[in-house]
């Protein structure tokens, strides 16, 4: 098994600095996702382990060995590593079984143990009964299936997946999200995937990583403690719909200034706000809806809701402030919550997230 | 997996593609290109413009110049307004036989223009020409009515064999119109001509002038009709002027010092040619003009339907029908200028264009030459079209613009700058041998070749080559496993589109052949020169048979190919 280390890498193309003095380490034998809005540079770093591009600057290991700096690069074909492609290169001119079966002729083994082993990876990816056909004959999520099944036959101890499941619709994307986390237990292989969809990055991950525009880190840990404790503002909105509001703390307490008036809110700030300006938020989710509150709870006026099938969206309005909450809709219908507009309903919201004015969150 | 230190010795496949990239462009297109300017521009080592105004002010070589450019302009004007009316009248009216109609428009692209040239001259030269000389008898005419052998009739002739190129540009942008466009005009009241005015014709405007540029490019390069028609009378144009000062000189020096001047005008001329209709096709097609095939508005001819059909026909009839038959009957003739009656007839002279050496030297020099070249340059252009489109390096702006450059150089320009080349100065002298047109052609069909395949090779995308990488195959196998295959079609297509039309050159080969390496082209054009014109139509009727064979065939060969490339690109449209 392999570890990848990414040391202090530089790349720019032109005049634009993708990355700049970049560090990762991904463990041996984990499922580690890079996340980011598109142009953050999350490809590049994959094409940098894989060797599709080189390093203006820094070091690329693979296990014990450099495989890349400035100055030398071991050729892709030399690093032994699976790549699945977002617009999955499956090679038009060959058959399902020609695709599989041609790393292993690269590598030269008899026709016997190929044709053993491009039935095992075939297999592995529920494939099997499809050898002779074209890819024109497949559909994209089986197409995907053959990038797959051909870079998993040549057991490589690295797997970089380039967002391969963008180009296939919901289900299918579903479909091959648990297979790819099955493949990864079957085979132990180091996985490095990379895309902007937060939900398979979440779905599939040991650890993931959360880049910005800049090609920055932002935050490194497990799926939970990204989603519990977001380091910043940007992980935070990164994650999903939220509702983000600015606020001044003034004794304990944040308060809204919307136009000339100053709307006080019912949350207690952490100590180190007081004073301060900064950024209260919370997921829609976290906000509790009662028809009858108490006094830690704020009053709302419902003007939106939505029935999102088995979810219920919500938009009220605080005293000026627009707050966006969901419900399940089994418990909405339980607790008389499918609400018209204009009825008056209390809030209270379940550990909300504060931020400094930098965005560092604060506790 | 290796050590790193260890990669640095292997020799690397994209340097060798890139080196042998620049060096074939150098050798092939640049060094020719470049001598032609210092010959032009350079006496004596010194540079010499006050030389070069001298050869222009020349009467001689001024009015060459002037003939070229009105010939094309005329030739432009014409095929582009009768191109553009076939054109609508096949995409746009209910004319009758209509896919019929459109496959014979195209049918003048078979036919070289020297051979119909040739043919003209045999009809309606002033003196001889047997269809002057039956319009005199009919009419009791005194003297011919029509005289093919001036500057009227070179352009009318060129018109004729260029026009398919406008009439291809336009027939397919109105088909392609968004008929939407049309309708709403209508809905607004707007009578049929008005939108045919406003609307129909503006909108298809870009296309119709890249059709015109075409022929502007062609005819003002053009040596085979100009030569066979204007010569005698002693009308020259830049290119039938270059071969003449070079002939007549037996390839002196300053008669090639003049050629080179003439030559760059032309090579200036060209360039800015291409740079405008670059500019008209970007901001051209509007994308009112759509991909697929719509279905457009018809206009219904009523009483004009069979007239205008009619007129389609006798059009049909004088250029492709009428030219033909002439060819094959002269050729069948014992001696020129006797009638065309049975007794007169023989079929001797066909078959002795394959007894006599110079006639059997002409057809075999031409196949082969036009097979190796088309087969160099497919492969060549192939390699060049990868460094262009498929490699990131230093300086990749150079390799582009010396991969562009072989579009904007005419037939002539790249005979002298071959012979400039190839004539000892660099220690190779290929003068009079099958070599240097060889040669030539390579330079004259590498536009083609670059492409035709840097539009396949665009077509495979990247992640099909890195995936080969990532599999473990080094860059060579993926070149021979993945990339080849898949671009295979696109140059079997550019092998035939190099081979088809260097079987009938004659504009480049005419200035480099010897003694022994006629080609089919040069034989024909000689033949007709020393008076020989049964000999000449003889081959011409010859050449036009294996010409209409050879396109026949390889039509089916690439309709078939075709439908594997489709099969193939239907997965990239599921990637997309």
């Amino acid at each position: 098994m392999a570890d990848l280390k990414l040391q202090q890498i530089k790349k720019a193309f032109g005049d634009h600095i993708v990355l700049d003095r970049f560090d990762l380490h991904i463990r041996s034998g984990e499922c580690f996702t890079i996340i980011g809005p598109s142009g953050c540079g999350k490809t590049i770093i994959l094409r940098l382990i894989a060797g599709f591009e080189t390093p203006d600057a820094g070091e690329v290991f693979i296990g014990d060995t450099k495989v890349a700096d400035a100055h030398h690069a071991l050729a892709p074909e030399e690093r032994k590593i699976g790549v699945v492609f977002q617009d999955y290169a499956v090679w038009p001119h060959k058959t399902v079984y020609g695709n599989v079966a041609y790393p292993l002729e690269i590598a030269g083994l008899t026709k016997s143990d190929i044709a053993k082993q491009v039935h095992n990876a075939l297999a592995l990816v529920n494939l099997d009964g499809y050898e002779m056909r074209f890819p024109y004959q497949l559909s994209g999520g089986q197409q995907q299936r053959v990038a797959l099944a051909r870079a998993l036959v040549m057991r490589p101890e690295i797997l970089l997946l380039d967002e391969p499941l963008t180009n296939l619709d919901a289900n299918l994307r579903e479909e091959m999200r648990f297979e790819i986390k099955e493949i990864q237990k079957a085979t132990g292989a180091t996985i490095l995937y990379v895309t902007h969809d937060q939900e398979v990055a979440m779905a599939l991950s040991d650890r993931l990583a959360i880049m910005d525009e800049a090609g920055r880190i932002h935050q490194i840990d497990t799926p939970e403690i990204i989603y519990t404790h977001p380091i910043d503002i940007f992980v935070f909105k990164f994650l999903g719909i939220s509702n983000i509001i600015s606020i001044k703390v003034s004794e304990h307490f944040a308060s809204v200034k919307i136009k000339d008036k100053t709307v006080e809110l019912p949350f207690v700030a952490p100590s180190s706000m007081e004073g301060k300006e900064g950024i209260l938020g919370f997921r829609p989710m976290d906000v509790q809806i009662e028809r009858k509150g108490n006094s830690a709870d704020f009053p709302a006026i419902a003007t939106r809701v939505t029935i999102l099938g088995p979810i219920v969206d919500y938009l009220f309005d605080f005293q000026g402030i627009p707050i966006r909450a969901q419900a399940l809709t089994d418990d909405a219908l339980a607790a008389d919550l499918i609400l018209e507009p204009g009825e008056k309903v209390f809030l209270s919201v379940h550990e909300p997230k504060w931020f400094n004015s930098e965005g560092v969150t604060q506790q | 997996m290796k050590d790193l230190s260890k990669s640095l010795k292997k020799i690397d496949v994209s340097t060798v593609i890139l080196i042998f990239s620049i060096l074939i462009l150098v050798v092939i297109v640049a060094v020719p290109v470049l001598l032609i300017f210092l010959t032009a521009f350079f006496e004596n080592g010194k540079f010499n413009i006050a030389g070069v105004v001298k050869v222009l002010s020349d009467p001689n070589t001024y009015n060459a110049l002037l003939n070229s450019f009105i010939i094309a302009a005329g030739t432009t004007l014409l095929s582009t307004a009768v191109g553009t009316f076939f054109a609508w009248l096949v995409a746009r009216t209910d004319l009758p036989f209509k896919n019929t109609m459109k496959a014979l428009f195209l049918v003048p692209f078979m036919l070289p223009s020297f051979i119909g040239a040739l043919a003209w001259k045999v009809l309606l030269s002033p003196r001889s020409g047997y269809l002057n000389k039956l319009i005199i008898s009919i009419f009791n005419l005194e003297k011919a009515p029509i005289d093919i052998m001036s500057m009227g009739g070179i352009i009318v002739i060129e018109s004729m064999y260029l026009l398919p190129f406008v009439f291809l540009q336009v027939e397919g942008a109105l088909e392609r119109m968004d008929p939407t466009l049309e309708e709403s005009a209508r809905i607004s009241g707007a009578s049929l001509f008005t939108i045919t005015r406003k609307i129909t014709l503006p909108l298809v405007m870009p296309s119709i002038l890249a059709g015109a540029l075409l022929v502007a490019l062609y005819s003002l390069s053009h040596f085979g009709v100009p030569s066979i028609l204007g010569t005698e009378k002693g009308i020259f144009t830049i290119p039938t002027k270059i071969y003449e000062r070079i002939y007549a000189s037996g390839g002196s020096f300053s008669a090639i010092r003049v050629g080179t001047i003439l030559a760059t005008i032309l090579v200036i001329s060209a360039a800015l040619i291409l740079k405008l209709q670059d500019v008209l096709l970007k901001k051209g097609q509007y994308q009112v003009i759509a991909g697929k095939s719509m279905r457009p508005v018809v206009l219904k001819l009523r009483g004009l339907k069979y007239p205008l059909l009619i007129i389609s026909f006798i059009y049909i009839f004088i250029t492709i029908i009428l030219p033909t038959v002439t060819i094959f009957l002269v050729g069948g003739l014992k001696t020129y200028g006797l009638p065309f009656q049975l007794k007169y007839m023989t079929f001797d002279n066909y078959l002795k264009i394959f007894q006599w050496k110079m006639t059997k030297d002409a057809i075999w020099n031409s196949l082969y030459l036009s097979l190796s070249a088309a087969l160099v340059t497919m492969l060549a252009g192939t390699m060049i079209s990868y460094a262009i489109v498929k490699m990131n390096f230093k300086g990749k702006f150079i390799l582009q613009f010396l991969g562009v450059l072989p579009y904007s150089l005419p037939g002539t320009v790249i005979a002298l700058g071959v012979i400039l080349t190839w004539s000892g100065r660099f220690g190779i002298n290929l003068y009079n041998t099958a070599a240097i047109i060889f040669v030539a052609y390579i330079a004259r069909y590498m536009a083609f070749a670059i492409k035709s395949s840097s539009a396949s090779l665009s077509q495979v995308s990247d992640s099909l080559e890195e995936a080969a990488r990532a599999c473990g195959a080094t860059h060579w196998q993926t070149l021979k496993d993945i990339v080849l295959p898949l671009i295979r079609p696109g140059m079997i297509s550019a092998f035939f589109l190099i081979f088809l039309p260097a079987l009938r050159e004659l504009t480049t080969s005419v200035l480099l052949y010897g003694p022994t390496t006629r080609t089919i082209g040069v034989a024909i054009y000689t033949l007709n020169e020393d008076g020989e014109t049964v000999k000449a139509a003889a081959l011409a009727g010859i050449a036009l048979i294996i010409i209409f064979v050879g396109e026949t065939l390889i039509r089916k060969f690439l309709a078939k190919l075709e439908q594997r490339a489709v099969r193939v690109k239907e997965i990239e449209n599921v990637a997309a």
